[in-house]
């Protein structure tokens, strides 16, 4: 038999360190769909997800009834809605983004992710009308999520849709401005987007993706935390093994559920994301792993170094653990989705340029950021062009996910509840980039990018 | 054979044990291994169980041991092996 000590050591882990499995998310093509007409193809999208989703939910809760660990988030992320749409000829997607969210609450999932476009490169016509429905979409519906890519290390960044999106952003918040900009919440601006993230919401199903696939992402910074109580005082090299340790017994976890599912919905097993996912409550904080290293906040000077040694270290450890590693894979730093960084922003020891700096050594960027709805479109845009900046030469995905919400200033907050948690609003650099971003064009691919 | 791991903690009392297994055994449940301690008052018991025969849906027994922990004044649960075996063994 299993050692007792170890048997309630996972227990613990469970009951007092939060240890969950954050998503089992089924990724569905929907390409099979492709129809002229507009209501066909809404009918074909509604029957295929109610179809490959039936039994989701219920097997999510089987597992976790069974193994006696929660699994948080049921969801669903479908092919970009762009690719599947242009045949329509349709001046508007909002259609198609309610039978999305219809789907979804048929099957009982809380997300939806994949009402996306990719014009890293340059725009389709279904690529220009998925994002002007962007905000009309989101503000219609609960449960769809959207994102666009506008930079790839090999394509360099579309500073055209860069522009737009600033825009678009500004747009999503002021149509859900009763909701403390929502609808904002909901959209990710991404550079090097992935095709397998289970994530939301950034969520979306990728064309070299199978017909339908099943992704994990795993969490755990309370554990991490609680492993690293007992080495206080110890050097980085202790620390480091420390959480590459606890990372691989996560990531171990993540791998039994995601073969568990995989196997009783029939469908395979794609990945299971490393990322450590925060939550707002208690004991599930990424910020707090980071001060029990040794600081005073999220923010304070040593910031970079420890998030960087963090990171790293959870790969190392859940790399071995899953026979597929993929999605985002790295500690996410939402500012509203955790209590330490709610707590560091809100006394004003984190601030947005050095949210920036620490995306540059994980993933994925400036998520959940609350700004003053004052913040103008070419603002927002100039944010988005240094954050996908950082993603193209440094080979990573970046994103951002952030919400300029109607009628706030610095000093107010805005609240979103449950998962998606409260932001304080954040200071915004008040120089102007306005002639900067109405350059638009595209910047070249780095050069590291020529690697044949 | 589907094995499972009841565990039992909470204060020491006469006749945890008898309890447990009367009810597993209602459930056709049979127990492979057992081992228990009491650490200041502190009762921690770990069973090796075969649920592979038992003749209601696994929810039904963790519930059933569920409210029998509430009533025992004892948090009692019962899991899949697998989760630990995946956690702590290559």
């Amino acid at each position: 038999m299993i050692n007792q000590y170890e048997i309630f050591e996972t227990i613990k882990m469970i009951e007092n360190d939060k240890l969950d499995i954050r998503t089992i998310t089924m990724g569905i093509s929907l390409r099979d769909c492709v129809d002229r007409d507009m209501d066909r193809l809404c009918e074909k999208i509604y029957r295929k997800i109610a179809t490959c989703a039936r039994d989701l939910v219920k097997v999510g809760q089987d597992i976790e009834d069974e193994f006696g660990i929660p699994i948080v988030n049921k969801r669903i992320s479908v092919t970009p809605i762009s690719l599947i749409a242009e045949g329509t000829g349709a001046d508007s997607y909002v259609p198609i983004a309610k039978t999305l969210d219809a789907a979804a609450e048929a099957v009982g999932v809380n997300f939806i992710g994949g009402f996306s476009a990719l014009v890293h490169k340059g725009y389709t016509n279904g690529d220009r009308v998925l994002i002007k429905s962007i905000p009309e979409a989101l503000s219609q519906t609960e449960r769809v999520c959207a994102s666009v890519n506008v930079g790839t290390t090999k394509a360099g960044i579309n500073m055209d849709a860069v522009a737009e999106m600033g825009h678009i952003i500004k747009e999503c918040a002021r149509l859900t401005a009763d909701r403390d900009g929502l609808g904002a919440a909901k959209l990710v601006v991404f550079c090097n987007a992935v095709e397998d993230n289970p994530f939301m919401a950034g969520a979306f199903h990728g064309v070299g993706e199978p017909e339908c696939v099943i992704n994990v992402g795993v969490s755990g910074p309370g554990v991490v935390k609680s492993a690293l109580e007992k080495v206080k005082g110890e050097p980085f090299d202790v620390v480091a093994e420390t959480i590459k340790r606890t990372a691989f017994r996560i990531t171990r976890m993540g791998q039994l559920v995601a073969r568990e599912a995989s196997s009783r919905l029939g469908v395979p097993f794609g990945i299971v994301d490393l990322s450590l996912a925060p939550t707002p409550a208690v004991g599930d904080s990424v910020a707090h792993v980071l001060t029990e290293m040794g600081l005073d906040l999220a923010g304070a000077p040593g910031t970079t170094a420890a998030l960087a040694l963090l990171n790293d270290a959870v790969k190392k450890g859940g790399v071995m653990a899953s026979g597929h590693v993929g999605g985002l894979s790295g500690a996410f730093i939402p500012v509203s989705e955790d209590a330490g960084m709610i707590e560091a922003a809100t006394v004003g020891a984190l601030t947005l340029e050095k949210l920036e700096a620490m995306t540059c050594v994980c993933s994925v960027g400036l998520d959940m950021i609350a700004v003053p709805g004052s913040t103008s479109a070419s603002t927002i845009s100039g944010i988005i062009a240094d954050e996908a900046a950082i993603g193209m030469i440094n080979q990573k995905t970046t994103a951002v996910r952030i919400i300029p919400a109607e009628g706030k200033e610095v000093g107010d907050s805005v609240e979103f509840g449950g998962l998606l948690g409260m932001a304080p609003i954040m200071a915004v650099n008040p120089y102007s980039c306005t002639d900067f971003i109405a350059r638009g064009g595209r910047i070249p691919a780095p050069i590291h990018s020529l690697r044949n | 054979m589907t094995k499972a791991i009841v565990t039992v903690i909470g204060k020491d009392r006469v006749g945890i044990i008898a309890e447990v297994s009367v009810l597993l055994a209602g459930y056709g449940i049979n127990i492979l291994d057992i081992s228990q301690t009491v650490l200041q008052d502190y009762f921690t018991m770990v069973m090796l169980v075969d649920v592979g025969k038992m003749d209601i849906p696994f929810p039904e027994v963790k519930a059933a041991l569920s409210d029998l922990g509430e009533k025992l004044e004892l948090s009692i649960r019962i899991q899949h092996e697998d989760i630990f075996r995946s956690m702590h063994q290559l």
